[in-house]
């Protein structure tokens, strides 16, 4: 049964989709309860596939049992692996979390809800698994409807923002798709591992550097990389907590995910950082979305729309760390993936409670707050931790490396960026700590956050913790296998 | 120089269809018109993809009974794997559409107007 | 705004046109995308498959794993119009239209009025007032048993002829959209319930899913049909043809089912009382 594993973590909630839609019209209560035993299960897959990829290698499957590039295959590596358990873990403290926001916002509607829970995870897990990019364009379509549907349920502001999305999404999508076919028509194939085979002889062909462009355009605008990041703020602000709390941390990491697939699967290493070489030009897209996203963070008042900026600037981080070439930094980069996600995680959590204690999520809301959830805001302070990076937590290596890779390469213009945007990232968590702090505060109902809340929080800060102290056996064991060799 | 243009004349073709979509999708106001550019986007690239499986003097993938047990040659069928590839996208076209209509349904009834920059004024204002 | 799409709209295409210079030319039976993956498609799709249909064959079973999520995404957007769309606590609305049968006069009643005056022979029409039209009803009364046999025929006859199990979901699902648009939306849902259509769309889709989980079981990898040949009682090439054609009905079900629901969500803006 072990060898069915790639296909069972994507098919299994496909399948629970279904049966919780069909639970939804029937009996309402089970919804939740499947989801979460499907969601555990996924955990067991997604921990036994890495478990097989670190002794044994790389896995391959057959679906259908036809051989690639005749039918669709899997090859599953180190990388794959890595981000499947990231979202598993992600998905199952998020949704525990948020049962009884869900309860109160969505009543009648919580089998569609849960429905589009289980469809995205499948979405976002069969993106992570494939090894064929025509497959990766159907899910990354599964993924962003959902994602669209879950959005636009939100308050007033929410639908407009999510059809916004929705306009930049198609845009980004579509030009992936055009990408995949200006490679068809001059490769012939569509798995990832022929096309890379078949490349090399070509070269300087004009139409492989056009798909590359389109390739990566259209993945720039999934992942909100500055200029093209006009989606994000909106559309993860006026969401409701349970929803934004599952996308935010999720959806465009696997975005930076598909990129690095890409970048190494599709156009070999070769390729891109030898034959053209746009390494500095990126890097200094990154910085400017960097500096962007930190300065615009400074000016908010609401301090969901705060994080939504602090997001765009480590998808800065990332997009900088992938492209600087160096092999320290791409662990930088991998590293800063699972940091970023369980970082985003904390943060949206934090967010959930206090909006479902019905507290103002500005500064003046947050008055106080520490005399009344005192647990809360301790766990929210180890999370403020990590993102500005402050060892023992994970968020210290993952810039460590970032670092160390940019003054190698000898990129001195995103070190500087990477430590003033530190420096920011301390500005913006005093403020918060400061308010929850030294004010008193007045309304005498907000109790501590409920178990069902507290204890995902807890873990999340716990496994920062655990990552962060394992951090030298994570990057031996499982991210350095996961780059390339020819990367020095 | 002629060689380039005059037998891919298909691809500049759905070139020029694609930019009109995105130019419709980037610069009109109304919400339906950018709904149609998107259609007008999707549907140029399907077209890319269909025209690539071309081939000419060939009929459609479909084996006939009496081809069915001998050589068959494969410059006589059209290239099938676009078609399928195709069918996919236009099912995914078809669902954006449904979904994004939807949300164009769901924005008119909360500010009774589909064109962006009055609805922005109605945001400011509240 | 529109200079600057204009602009970018221009260098997009710019670089698009750019790289045609690589392309083959149109037709070309050389061409790499001709040579490389879909020559054993074409040769070799009989007599593996057992199928005649290349497109079928390619994507019901040697891509049969894109078409089922392809189902999932159409499966996906009705949820969503669904999610966003139904309200279920209904403000009936403040008056409607009611049409005596034999003479064909409309009267408008107030809410409040309703259950004072007796409205046995009257019928109920939509506020969107068209006039009562025997010819157009009639005829669509006459016509879509027989849209729907063919329907059917082209979801059946997918193995042998252009079709397959969308073609003939739409087609299916269409001809109940004709019975709520030349009636109205009351006289469709009368005929497939809300709690129907909403359940037959997952289950289409979970028949394609349980076809490859049944493989699962067998031993064999996901979605591989020989493993239906012990079941089945055949040899693997027509276990393979048999496992399509149930495929092929799984998707055309969650299609028509699909179709309906989006129509009735998006017509009656998720009142399910009035369409158009």
């Amino acid at each position: 049964m072990k060898e069915q594993f790639p296909a069972l973590i994507v098919t299994v909630p496909l399948l629970s989709s279904f049966i919780v839609s069909i639970s939804g019209w029937v009996r309402r209560s089970l919804c939740f309860y499947i989801t979460l035993s499907v969601l555990i299960l996924i955990n067991i897959f997604s921990f036994s596939i890495l478990n097989q990829v670190i002794c044994s290698g790389v896995i391959q499957y057959r679906l259908g049992g036809w051989e690639p590039p005749w039918g669709i295959a899997y090859h599953i590596d180190h990388l794959n692996a890595l981000m499947l358990c990231v979202i598993s873990v992600v998905s199952l403290l998020n949704l525990i979390s948020t049962k009884k926001a869900v309860e109160r916002d969505m009543e009648e509607k919580r089998g569609a809800f849960y429905t589009l829970y289980a469809l995205m995870i499948t979405g976002l897990l069969g993106i992570t698994i494939t090894g064929d990019a025509f497959n990766l364009y159907v899910l990354l379509e599964i993924a962003s409807l959902t994602g669209y549907g879950l959005i636009a349920i939100g308050e007033d502001r929410a639908v407009l923002s999510s059809l916004n999305y929705l306009y930049m999404g198609t845009i980004g999508a579509c030009f992936y798709l055009l990408g995949i076919g200006y490679l068809y028509i001059v490769t012939g194939s569509l798995n990832m591992v022929d096309i890379s085979h078949i490349l090399p002889s070509l070269y300087n062909s004009k139409a492989v550097m056009v798909a590359f462009v389109i390739c990566m355009v259209g993945l720039w605008i999934k992942m909100a990389l500055f200029p093209l990041h006009g989606w994000l703020p909106n559309a993860y602000t006026h969401a409701y907590a349970s929803s934004s709390s599952l996308i935010a941390p999720l959806m465009t990491k696997v975005m930076v995910y598909v990129m690095l697939r890409v970048m190494f699967s599709i156009f070999t290493p070769d390729y891109i950082f030898r034959y053209i070489n746009p390494g500095r030009m990126i890097v200094w897209l990154s910085i400017s979305a960097i500096f962007f996203g930190a300065v615009m963070a400074l000016s908010q008042k609401n301090i969901k729309r705060m994080f939504t900026f602090i997001i765009v600037s480590e998808i800065g981080y990332m997009v900088g760390g992938a492209w600087i070439g160096n092999r320290v930094a791409l662990t930088g980069c991998i590293f800063h993936m699972v940091n970023d996600a369980l970082m985003t995680l904390g943060a949206f959590l934090f967010l959930g409670i206090l909006s479902h204690n019905n507290i103002d999520e500005t500064f003046d809301g947050i008055k106080g707050l520490t005399k009344r959830m005192p647990f809360t805001m301790g766990a929210f302070i180890l999370c403020a931790l990590s993102f500005i990076g402050v060892p023992p937590t994970s968020g210290f290596f993952s810039k460590w490396y970032l670092l160390l890779g940019a003054m190698d390469a000898g990129y001195y213009g995103f070190m500087l960026a990477l430590i003033v945007s530190s420096l920011i990232n301390v500005i913006l968590f005093f403020r918060i700590i400061e308010a929850a702090y030294f004010y008193g505060h007045d309304a005498s109902e907000i109790r501590e956050a409920e178990l069902f809340e507290l204890v995902p929080l807890f873990m999340v800060v716990a496994i920062i913790l655990i990552v962060g102290l394992l951090n030298a056996e994570l990057v031996q064991y499982i991210i350095d296998p996961a780059i390339p060799k020819m990367i020095i | 120089m002629f060689e380039h243009i005059i037998p891919k004349y298909n691809y500049w073709i759905y070139i020029t269809l694609m930019m009109i979509g995105l130019y419709a999708m980037i610069s009109k106001n109304n919400l339906i018109k950018k709904i149609i550019g998107m259609n007008i986007f999707q549907t140029a690239i399907i077209l890319f993809y269909v025209s690539m499986g071309a081939k000419r003097g060939a009929t459609i993938p479909i084996i006939e009974h009496s081809q069915g047990h001998g050589i068959i040659d494969v410059t006589r069928y059209i290239n099938p794997l676009p078609h399928v590839l195709m069918l996919t996208a236009i099912v995914v076209s078809v669902a954006t559409l449904g979904v994004a209509l939807a949300l164009a349904v769901k924005v008119y009834k909360r500010y009774g107007t589909l064109e962006e920059d009055e609805i922005l004024k109605k945001i400011k204002e509240e | 705004m529109k200079r600057l799409a204009l602009i970018v709209v221009v260098l997009t295409g710019i670089l698009l046109i750019y790289a045609t210079v690589d392309f083959p030319p149109w037709g070309d039976p050389n061409s790499p995308a001709s040579r490389h993956v879909s020559p054993r498609y074409i040769k070799k799709s009989v007599e593996e498959t057992g199928v005649p249909n290349i497109v079928t064959a390619v994507l019901a079973d040697y891509r049969g794993y894109d078409t089922m999520f392809e189902t999932t995404v159409i499966f996906g957007a009705g949820v969503v119009c669904f999610f966003l769309l139904r309200v279920f606590k209904r403000r009936p609305r403040k008056e409607r239209l009611y049409r005596h049968l034999l003479t064909g006069l409309v009267i408008r009643v107030r809410e409040d009025m309703e259950e004072e005056l007796d409205l046995e022979e009257f019928e109920r029409i939509d506020t969107l007032w068209t006039p009562y039209d025997l010819i157009l009803k009639t005829v669509c009364r006459i016509m879509i048993p027989f849209i729907q046999l063919f329907a059917l025929y082209v979801i059946a006859h997918g193995h042998h002829s252009p079709g397959g199990g969308f073609q003939g979901g739409v087609i299916l699902g269409a001809s109940f959209i004709l019975l709520a648009i030349s009636h109205d939306l009351r006289s469709m849902l009368r005929r497939m319930k809300e709690k129907l259509h909403a359940i037959l769309c997952a289950v289409g889709v979970m028949i394609y899913a349980g076809v490859g989980a049944v493989c699962v079981l067998l031993g064999f990898n996901f979605l591989d049909y020989k493993a239906l040949s012990p079941l089945l009682h055949t040899t693997a090439v027509m276990a393979r043809s048999y496992g399509i054609f149930i495929v092929e009905v799984g998707v055309g079900i969650a299609v028509m089912a699909t179709m309906i629901w989006i129509y009735n969500n998006l017509s009656s803006e998720g009142r399910y009382d009035e369409g158009l």
